[in-house]
């Protein structure tokens, strides 16, 4: 009996100037018990040879914590965004199906499964996403919080920064600058902390104009696809109400 | 003597400040040096918000007696002493302890999601090694929620000018710059022997450069990944740490490895369950029958070992990890009393972590996180299942020996240069890579605290020895950098050029397995004799590998290369210091010499690499060390620092064993202390 194999189909290109380099290889490697993509790609590193028996190098990939808690390993398996880290073969490929792997086709390629997400980061910079304390000595404990503010915040703390909810958006494209889903939630967070909450207006207007919430188009893939279940079109509507506020009564507010 | 004060060097060059790592030691630095007025250089393998930190899950101690029991700092600081089997130097476990209340409430400030009393408070619930609810947490990924408020005030700092000694911003010249997805390659070193900046390499584009920085601060982390398979991030193989111990940086305790009791097996990763679900009231047994087939959930009470409640009545399921680990190790390996498989018609090497008796809304509040990793990786519903768990690679108490400076008072004094600086003047160390704060094993969720509070100690203790230094490493020639640079271009170069028949992650994976089985939670003089040997073969292989790869974009099979050989010099020093180690203590136990032997081995483990030694991998094990900080030659020995606690066995038998100022009246209020036995008085 011939040894249970995973087919793997991966998406390769040698860096994002060298469009000639784009190509699909093949790979079969010895399945194993609780397999995911990423030891399938581990299987890779040890023996670097295609399906049909060339050499090559080994598929690059970002990894680092592997249990879909740093956002990292994100790609695009079978057509769908996600961490490839929970992405199970034999739920994958039960019955030794190819499964297919692409780089997030949103943001800049670096090579192979590597893009560079360095926008997502730039824009918690824009949304000030931190709360502004005065410094890290000791001033006494912080404001108490109900156990309702804290069971609505940590959900939307535990956005990972892994691009899922931007390469399920239609509204990120070439022509467009919005900021993504990402950053519009952390907005919500910060602004929900008693004393985020002092700096909220400030954090609402990074919002107004182009590139910002009104670039949304309300096509709800991104909570689809998010990894930890972020009620992000919530987050969308609620951020949106208090922009849509402090556009029109921000003058009489102040 | 104002110009050593000045923001900038007497070249006009803005003087900074290296980081290297970005979990929460490296950030909590960070946040310090800026606040301090100093600008910081971070250099990340990853971006920083996705550093191994993000991992821990269970929380962060802190004495803040919310609950009323009796808890102080002082207990806080007792407990963890004897958690560590007495081998952590007490004064810097005691500014820690002492910090705790103060880190968490910062923490809070920041705005961490912090579970909750009724009545706004932090919420606290009990970790392994006291019976006292001292843990704040934030459901079950407390690490990741600490990392992103700290992350996040660093972002901050990426946003704000430096300003020059008029109190003018300067443009362009931001507090933080970082250099994420960069590889630490090794210190500038000038002729008298400090450390002087940094080079490193861009994992994109495979440049080698050097920069100069005035101090260097390692926040790098531990190094699980030369185990192969742990429960920690890919990212971490000890690789900063390894390439200074060999320019000379001493490495102490390398022998000790915490090995986590409960973790899932897989084929990438060894994926951790934390403690908390024990804390919460989690259960570990196995069936009392061997041959059980049935469901974990279907065995009725009556006929379940649990194992670790009957041996220690007084901790129960919360003994130390070294202690629950040996426990689930024998109760598998010698006992072969692991959960029966039917499908195998084996015992596996598994025994059960149940939580179904716990109210499934507790569990959705508190523990969701870790129970939607095992779903989501083991595919079982963990709410009605028992987890199937076994011990795993998690944690180095040891790592690059650093100094303290205490006061008459017994705790550290602030702002002192010696404070985390290893022996190589102007590098520091924080967080797991230094060894300071667990002795010979970690009590959870102290893991945390030590990072940040290290971070702040770190802090303060570069900007002193910043603001004492005679000429700013930015005046030092160029000449300086530009011989560093070529040093570690010539071995990059070397390294494409390795066209031999190994396979570096093979070379890799025999190296874990081979120490995952012969140097973790036993370990026999025979065999270790075997590991010294074998590592001898595996560095001789790793020196045959093919590279695999030589093209200049990503090349993460070059990387891996140079990380293989740095892994295999900290093998070394772990093994070889176990090997030394006639005695058990701790996470470190070898059954031919079952006792803690006060006598000769109650100090520091101090390795440093000595080239050209008649030893093969030239380790020197030392006694005592000599170095120099501002021009002041400081002797440290390898003697520990018992002042403040004195050295007692540990008796996890018996409740409030921990701690020798619980009396049975001031005992925590938790319902194992009630039916608790009578505790011993000091």
């Amino acid at each position: 009996m011939s040894e249970k194999k995973v087919r793997l189909k991966i998406r390769r290109q040698d860096s994002a100037d060298a469009r000639g380099t784009k190509r699909w290889e093949e790979f079969e490697v010895p399945w194993k018990p609780q397999m995911n993509v990423i030891s399938a790609l581990m299987e890779i590193q040890k023996n670097p040879v295609t399906a049909s028996g060339s050499k090559t190098t080994p598929v690059v990939w970002e990894a680092s914590c592997l249990e879909e808690v740093c956002g990292a390993c994100t790609m695009v398996v079978n057509g769908k965004v996600r961490q490839s880290c929970t992405a199970l073969v034999d739920q994958l490929a039960p019955s030794g199906q190819t499964i297919t792997l692409e780089p997030m086709s949103k943001f800049p390629l670096v090579r192979d499964l590597i893009v560079d997400r360095s926008r997502m980061f730039e824009a918690l910079k824009r949304v000030h996403a931190w709360i502004e304390v005065d410094g890290s000595h000791e001033l006494g404990p912080g404001p108490r919080q109900s156990q309702e503010n804290q069971e609505e915040a940590y959900p939307l703390s535990r956005c990972m920064t892994c691009g899922c909810c931007l390469e399920a958006c239609p509204q990120i494209n070439d022509s467009s600058d919005f900021i993504g889903p990402h950053a519009i939630s952390q907005v919500r967070l910060f602004n929900l902390h008693p004393s985020g909450k002092l700096h909220a207006k400030s954090r609402l207007e990074t919002l107004m104009g182009d590139g910002g919430i009104g670039d949304c188009g309300k096509a709800m893939n991104c909570q689809e696809v998010c990894p930890k279940e972020i009620p992000l079109v919530d987050s969308i509507a609620v951020v949106s109400r208090e922009v849509t506020k402090q556009m029109l009564f921000g003058w009489l507010l102040k | 003597m104002a110009a050593k004060k000045s923001i900038r060097s007497e070249s006009g060059k803005v003087r900074r400040v290296i980081v290297v790592g970005g979990g929460l030691a490296g950030l909590t630095t960070v946040i310090k040096l800026c606040e301090a007025g100093v600008p910081v250089d971070v250099f990340s393998l990853v971006p920083v918000k996705r550093s191994h930190s993000v991992c821990a899950q269970g929380g962060i101690n802190a004495s803040v007696n919310t609950k009323g029991e009796g808890d102080s700092p002082q207990v806080h600081l007792e407990e963890t002493v004897y958690g560590g089997d007495f081998l952590a130097n007490q004064p810097p476990v005691r500014g820690m302890t002492e910090a705790a209340p103060g880190i968490v409430f910062m923490l809070d400030r920041m705005g961490v999601t912090f579970n909750r009393t009724p009545e706004g408070l932090l919420d606290f619930r009990r970790f392994g090694g006291t019976l006292f609810h001292r843990t704040a947490f934030a459901g079950a990924t407390t690490g990741q929620q600490l990392l992103y408020a700290l992350d996040e005030q660093v972002r901050r700092f990426e946003t704000i000018n430096v300003e020059d000694d008029q109190g003018v911003g300067i443009p362009g010249e931001r507090m933080v710059r970082k250099f994420e997805f960069w590889d630490f390659l090794s210190l500038v070193l000038d002729d008298s022997g400090i450390a002087r900046g940094i080079v490193a390499q861009d994992l994109k584009s495979m440049e080698i450069k050097a920069f100069s920085g005035d101090a260097v601060c390692l926040a790098t982390g531990g190094p699980g990944i030369v185990f192969g398979r742990s429960t920690n991030s890919v990212i971490n193989t000890g690789t900063a740490a390894a390439a200074v111990y060999q320019q000379g940086a001493c490495y102490a305790n390398g022998e000790f490895i915490q090995v986590h009791p409960t973790a899932i097996p897989g084929a990438d990763k060894l994926r951790l369950i934390s403690e908390s679900a024990r804390g919460e009231g989690g259960r570990v047994w196995v069936p009392r029958d061997t041959k059980e087939k049935r469901p974990g959930r279907d065995v009725p009470e009556n006929e379940r070992d649990y194992f670790l409640e009957e041996k220690y009545p007084g901790y129960k399921n919360l003994v130390p990890r070294d202690i629950a680990s040996r426990e689930l190790f024998k109760k598998c390996f010698h006992d072969k009393r692991g959960i029966f498989n039917r499908r195998s018609e084996k015992n596996e090497n598994e025994v059960y972590l149940d939580v179904t008796h716990i109210p499934k809304d507790t569990l959705r509040k508190k523990l969701a996180g870790i129970l939607e990793i095992y779903e989501k990786f083991v595919g079982e519903d963990p709410y009605e299942n028992p987890m199937r768990v076994f011990p795993a690679v998690h944690y180095s108490m040891g790592g690059l020996w650093v100094d303290f400076e205490r006061n008459a008072a017994g705790s550290l004094v602030v702002g002192s240069p010696r404070n985390q600086a290893t022996n190589i003047a102007g590098l520091y160390a924080a967080g797991e890579v230094d060894y300071q704060y667990h002795g010979a094993n970690r009590l959870g969720a102290n893991s945390l605290l030590s990072c940040i509070w290290s971070g702040m100690v770190a802090g303060p203790a570069i900007a002193t020895y910043v603001r004492n230094l005679n000429k700013s490493s930015y005046d030092l020639p160029t000449s300086m950098l530009e011989k560093a640079e070529q040093r570690e271009l010539a071995k990059y170069e070397a390294i494409l050029k390795m066209d031999g028949s190994e396979n570096p992650y093979q070379v890799h994976a025999e190296l874990g397995e081979m120490l995952l089985v012969d140097c973790t939670i036993e370990r026999h003089n025979s065999t270790l004799d075997g590991v010294l040997a074998k590592l001898e073969d595996l560095t001789d292989r790793a020196n045959k590998v093919n590279v695999l790869d030589t093209s200049s974009r990503s090349n993460q099979p070059a990387q891996f290369t140079r990380h293989l050989f740095n892994m295999l010099s900290l093998a070394r020093v772990i093994a070889q210091g176990a090997r030394n180690r006639d005695e058990s203590r701790g996470a470190h136990f070898k059954p031919d010499f079952p006792d803690r032997n006060d006598a000769e081995w109650l100090r520091t483990t101090l390795a440093l690499h000595k080239p050209g030694d008649d030893n093969h991998h030239g380790i020197h094990y030392a006694r005592s060390l000599d170095y120099e900080l501002g021009g002041q030659r400081v002797h440290v020995t390898d003697e520990v620092d018992i002042s403040l606690v004195k050295p007692r066995p540990r008796k996890y038998e018996q409740a409030g064993a921990a701690s020798t100022i619980l009396s049975e009246a001031k005992q925590p209020q938790s319902p194992s202390a009630k039916v608790a036995p009578k505790v011993e008085l000091r």
